[in-house]
């Protein structure tokens, strides 16, 4: 019983509006998130952690672009592909991009069909989600080959500024953990709604507790915030 | 059942303005079966991603440089990441309590973003007056 009471969102008090609503929640007792799971607020305070650190990533990069003497490679140049005999620029990333979006949006239905209890959609689109991370993962197996084979390294770079290489790599190489990290979980949670583990309140593995269709909304924040954080380095790293 | 589905089938907001009603539908929208909203309205932030997506590779694309060209990428980032946050991570129907503890940290991140300015401005004036020399 006592697990119940924490893991489920029990009772939610009325909500104030605006920052009266905010003091009110924060300085009750016991829980500020009212409506919210443990779960659920521990990814969301997770994610937040994760946020600083690719935020230090990016103003690494930031500081090395701006603090350096040495022109910076031009990123449409370097990523671009020849398509059918056509020079097109960051067309790789481009369509790396549309992939994780379309892999976001697979992912949020996931979740809605979860909460109608619909478990054979919800697989099926979060299989179609861990599918979509995964090519992406395996363009950016392709694009690292395609660099190292020209030469790019953490120290040094045919094109210019020799810290290109140790941002990209860094940067681009922890968010594709991320997302090969999400594709497990994205598997694993497939699993288990695919079995019905939900329906019947089956106790999980490792921490035999009852699990919810929440935990599929859980996976799809964190799933979508290696979308959030691909936005930011898109925009920040290969437009720039 | 039923009730919460129509009840938030008239509350669907248009993404125009969505931003908006977001705080209308947040009043109306607690219940104990979670995040429920409409497949249409995640079809549509599906769809506005990909137009936004598509406008920030096009500014690559011409080749547009200089302040147009920063200004488009961090207007077009802004308005993914907005609706990606929003709708998709339904941060426009938690509680505020929730999504001020949330947001506002990465938003204090710009002040070190200036700090890291100046930081390497100077840098950059150092190296530029002391040890610049073609290598």
């Amino acid at each position: 019983m006592a697990e119940t009471t924490l893991t489920d969102t029990v009772e939610s008090p009325e909500r104030i509006a605006g920052w009266r609503g905010i003091a009110a929640d924060w300085s009750s007792d016991q829980r500020a998130f009212k409506n919210v799971s443990w779960g659920k607020a521990m990814m969301w305070i997770f994610l937040l952690s994760d946020t600083f650190i690719f935020s230090c990533f990016l103003l690494s990069y930031m500081t090395a672009r701006m603090s350096t003497t040495v022109p910076w490679p031009n990123p449409s140049e370097v990523f671009a592909l020849n398509i059918a005999g056509r020079h097109i620029p960051l067309i790789l990333i481009a369509i790396m991009t549309f992939i994780l979006i379309s892999s976001s949006g697979t992912m949020a239905m996931a979740v809605n069909f979860g909460y109608r209890r619909d478990r054979v959609k919800t697989a099926v689109l979060m299989l179609v989600t861990a599918a979509f991370g995964a090519t992406f993962v395996g363009m950016q197996a392709f694009e690292w080959t395609k660099l190292i084979m020209e030469g790019v390294r953490p120290w040094e770079n045919p094109w210019g500024a020799a810290q290109f290489g140790s941002s990209f790599f860094m940067i681009t190489g922890f968010h594709g953990t991320h997302v090969t990290i999400g594709v497990i979980f994205l598997i694993a949670i497939a699993r288990k709604v695919w079995r019905g583990d939900f329906d019947v309140a089956r106790r999980g593995f490792f921490t035999s507790r009852k699990g919810h269709y929440e935990i599929v909304e859980i996976m799809g924040l964190y799933w979508h915030f290696v979308d959030l954080v691909w936005v930011f380095i898109f925009a920040f790293f290969y437009l720039w | 059942m039923t009730n919460v589905a129509v009840d938030l089938g008239a509350q669907q907001p248009s993404l125009h303005t969505h931003k908006h009603d977001a705080v209308a539908v947040a009043a109306g929208a607690t219940h104990a079966e979670g995040q429920q909203h409409p497949i249409k309205l995640y079809l549509v932030v599906w769809g506005w991603l990909f137009v936004l997506s598509t406008c920030s590779y096009l500014v690559d694309y011409f080749g547009l440089h200089g302040h147009l060209r920063w200004s488009l990428i961090l207007l077009f980032m802004v308005l993914k990441a907005g609706l990606i946050v929003a709708v998709f991570m339904h941060m426009a129907w938690e509680r505020l309590a929730l999504a001020y503890a949330i947001l506002l940290p990465p938003v204090l991140v710009l002040v070190f973003v200036a700090i890291m300015v100046f930081e390497s401005e100077y840098t950059h004036l150092i190296r530029v007056l002391f040890f610049a020399s073609p290598t």
